[in-house]
C-alpha cells in the first residue's frame, strides 16, 4: 500500500517562483524514505504542501489513500509533521505542548496525557516536563517536535532535517529511535542534508532539485550507480613517491596519506596487492566522501540549468 | 474529524487561551482592574460630584456601564489579537494547521479564548464598581446578551486584525487609532443627547455607541438609542465579521503560502 501518493504536483509562489514543476513520487507504507536536495531545490515546499501548511498550484497529494482535495480529514490523521524550525509556543510547558496537540486532534485529555508521557519518556524528556520549552537545548527541542509529532500515533512521519545542529552522541540516539519506530511499522520521510544519515536510515530515496525529481530509487540501486569510489590511505611510514598502480587514479595527498581512485570494475584486493608489492604498507583506510554525497553532487551538478543537454 | 472530537480539539483552543491570559495575569487582568478604579476615582468621585446628575443617575452609576462595556471591548479585541498574532509570529499556528481541525473549530476556539477574558474583565471592574457605587439589574437577559455579542464582535473583530498584521505595530494600530477614540467617542461618559444636533448624528455611526447604550439599558434601564435595533445590528455584526474571519483562516490569509 502507498503511504504517500504524488501526482504532477505543482507550486507556484506568489513572487513568480516556481518552486515545483509537476513532481510524481510513492513512497511504500513501512518505508524509510529520503528526500534529498540541494538548498531551494523543493523539499520544503513538497513537505509544506502534504502537511498542509502550503497551498499548492496544482496536481494531487494522497496519505494512504486519502485525498488532501476530498479527505482532507482522514488525510491528516495519517501524518505526523517535524518541521525544521522550532514551531512550537517558547513560554508554554514541554507537557502542555504535547498534549494540547493531542486535543486538536480529538484525542480527550486523559489518553492525551498518558501519550505525551509515553512519547515524552521515550524521548528522555519526561525530566523535563514542567519546563517552558524555551529552556531546553537545541536537541531537546527538536526531540520535543518528535514527541509532538507522534502524539497522535500516525502512520506517516515527516522530518524535516531533524538532526540539523543536533551533536553526534544525541544524532546517533535519534537515529536508533526513528530506526526502532519504523521497524515497528512507521513509515517515515526524512529530509536531511546529512547523507551519512540518509545512507545508513533510507531504505529509498528521491533527489529533487529545481523543482523536478532528478532520481527516484532505491538506495541500493542508487549507490550501484556509482562507478567510482576515491579511498585515503594512510601509510605506516612516509613515502618520497608515489606507488605506480596500474588501473586506478590517484596520488599521494602528503608523506604518509594516499589517495586511490578505485572504478568499480576493479577489487580492493589487486589494489593491496600492488601496494604490497612495492612495500607500501597500509595502517588505515576510509572513503574522502561520502558514497551518496559523491553521487548527489554528481546528480545536482548534472541537472544544473546552463549544463541540461 | 467527527463532532465529538471536533468540541475535544475546540476545548483544547479555549483552555489553552484561557490558560495563557491567566498565565500572564499582571499583565491581562490587573490593568483594566487598575485603570477602571482610577477612572471611578477620579471621573466618579472627584470630578462626577461637580457634574450632578446625567440620565437620571448620578455621574458615578452612569459611567460604570460603559467603563464595564469598554472593559469587554478592550479585552476581548486585545487578547485574540495578541494571541492569534503570537501564534502566527512564533509559527505555533502551524500545530494547527497541520491537525485536522476545521478553520471554523480554529476560529470558535480563539474568538471564545477572547470572550472568556473580556467577560472576566468586565465582572471584574463590575465588582470593583460595588465599591464606588451601587447598581440595579434593570433587564438581566438584555445585559448578559449585549455583553456576549460585544464581545463576540470585538474578538473576531481582534482576529482580522492578527490574520492582515506582518509585525506587532500592526497589532497595535486599529487599538490605538481607531477603538480608543470609537470607545471614547461612544457615550461612556456623556449621553450622546447632550451634544449638539451634528455630533449627535455623527456619533450614530459609531457602533460603540449602541453596545454602551444597549448595556446601560440594562444596567439602568435608559439609553440613547433603540435598544433592539442595536441587539439587531450587533448580531448582523458578529455574523459578518464571522463569515469574513472564517473565509480568511479557509484561504489562509497571512498564515499559508
Amino acid at each position: 500500500m502507498s503511504a504517500l501518493t504524488i501526482r504532477n504536483l505543482t507550486k507556484t509562489y506568489a513572487n513568480g517562483v516556481q518552486a515545483l514543476k509537476g513532481i510524481d513520487l510513492e513512497v511504500q507504507k513501512g518505508d524509510f524514505f529520503a528526500l534529498l536536495g540541494p538548498n531551494g531545490a523543493g523539499k520544503s515546499t513538497t513537505i509544506g504542501v502534504v502537511s498542509s501548511l502550503v497551498n499548492k498550484s496544482g496536481g494531487d497529494v494522497s496519505i494512504f489513500g486519502h485525498s488532501l482535495d476530498t479527505q482532507r480529514s482522514q488525510a491528516k490523521m495519517k501524518i505526523g509533521v517535524v518541521p525544521q524550525e522550532f514551531n512550537f509556543n517558547q513560554f508554554e510547558k514541554v507537557f502542555d505542548i504535547v498534549v494540547t496537540q493531542a486535543g486538536f486532534y480529538g484525542i480527550p485529555a486523559p489518553l492525551a496525557r498518558e501519550r505525551a508521557e509515553k512519547y515524552l519518556r521515550q524521548l528522555g524528556l519526561w525530566e523535563k516536563r514542567d519546563k517552558q520549552s524555551r529552556t531546553l537545548s537545541g536537541g531537546m527541542k527538536r526531540r520535543l517536535m518528535i514527541a509532538r509529532a507522534l502524539v497522535h500515533e500516525p502512520e506517516l512521519l515527516i522530518l524535516d532535517e531533524p538532526t540539523a545542529g543536533v551533536d553526534i552522541e544525541l544524532r546517533r540516539s535519534m537515529w536508533d529511535f526513528l530506526t526502532r519506530i519504523n521497524q515497528e511499522g512507521k513509515t517515515i520521510i526524512l529530509t536531511t542534508h546529512y547523507l551519512e544519515e540518509a545512507e545508513s536510515l533510507c531504505r529509498n530515496i528521491a533527489i529533487i532539485d529545481h523543482g523536478t525529481i532528478v532520481e527516484n530509487t532505491s538506495m541500493r540501486a542508487l549507490l550501484e550507480k556509482l562507478q567510482v569510489e576515491t579511498f585515503v590511505l594512510d601509510l605506516a611510514r612516509p613515502v618520497e613517491t608515489a606507488p605506480v598502480l596500474e588501473g586506478f587514479d590517484g596520488g599521494l595527498r602528503d608523506a604518509q596519506t594516499l589517495e586511490v581512485a578505485v572504478p568499480k570494475t576493479q577489487s580492493l584486493n589487486t589494489l593491496f596487492v600492488a601496494l604490497a608489492e612495492q612495500q607500501f604498507e597500509v595502517m588505515s583506510m576510509r572513503n574522502k566522501a561520502n558514497r551518496l554525497e559523491e553521487l548527489f553532487v554528481r546528480l545536482v551538478e548534472q541537472n544544473l540549468p546552463g549544463e541540461k543537454a | 474529524m467527527k463532532a465529538r472530537d471536533q468540541w475535544v480539539a475546540f476545548m483544547t483552543i479555549v483552555t489553552k487561551e484561557i490558560r495563557r491570559f491567566t498565565r500572564i495575569w499582571p499583565q491581562t487582568l490587573l490593568p483594566p482592574a487598575i485603570t477602571m478604579t482610577l477612572y471611578f476615582v477620579i471621573f466618579g468621585n472627584l470630578i462626577g460630584s461637580r457634574i450632578g446628575d446625567m440620565g437620571g443617575f448620578d455621574y458615578m452609576q452612569y459611567i460604570v456601564p460603559g467603563l464595564i462595556m469598554m472593559s469587554v471591548i478592550q479585552n476581548s479585541y486585545g487578547n485574540v489579537v495578541s494571541s492569534f498574532f503570537s501564534t502566527k509570529f512564533q509559527h505555533s499556528i502551524e500545530e494547527m494547521l497541520v491537525s485536522p481541525m476545521p478553520p471554523h473549530v480554529i476560529l470558535t476556539g480563539f474568538v471564545v479564548g477572547g470572550m472568556v477574558r473580556g467577560m472576566l474583565v468586565g465582572l471584574i471592574v463590575s465588582l470593583l464598581s460595588l465599591f464606588f457605587t451601587h447598581l440595579s439589574m434593570q433587564h438581566l437577559l438584555i445585559t448578559v446578551t449585549v455583553v456576549i455579542l460585544t464581545a463576540a464582535l470585538f474578538a473576531l473583530g481582534g482576529f482580522i486584525n492578527a490574520v492582515f498584521a506582518n509585525k506587532f505595530d500592526d497589532i497595535s494600530i486599529v487599538p490605538t487609532f481607531i477603538l480608543t477614540p470609537l470607545t471614547y467617542l461612544g457615550g461612556v461618559f456623556y449621553s450622546i443627547d447632550l451634544l449638539p444636533e451634528f455630533w449627535r448624528t455623527v456619533s450614530l455611526a459609531n457602533p460603540i455607541v449602541y453596545m454602551v447604550n444597549a448595556f446601560r439599558y440594562g444596567v439602568l434601564g435608559v439609553s440613547d438609542v433603540n435598544v433592539y435595533a442595536s441587539l439587531a445590528a450587533i448580531c448582523g455584526f458578529v455574523v459578518a465579521f464571522y463569515l469574513f474571519a472564517l473565509w480568511l483562516l479557509r484561504r489562509g490569509t497571512g498564515i499559508r503560502h
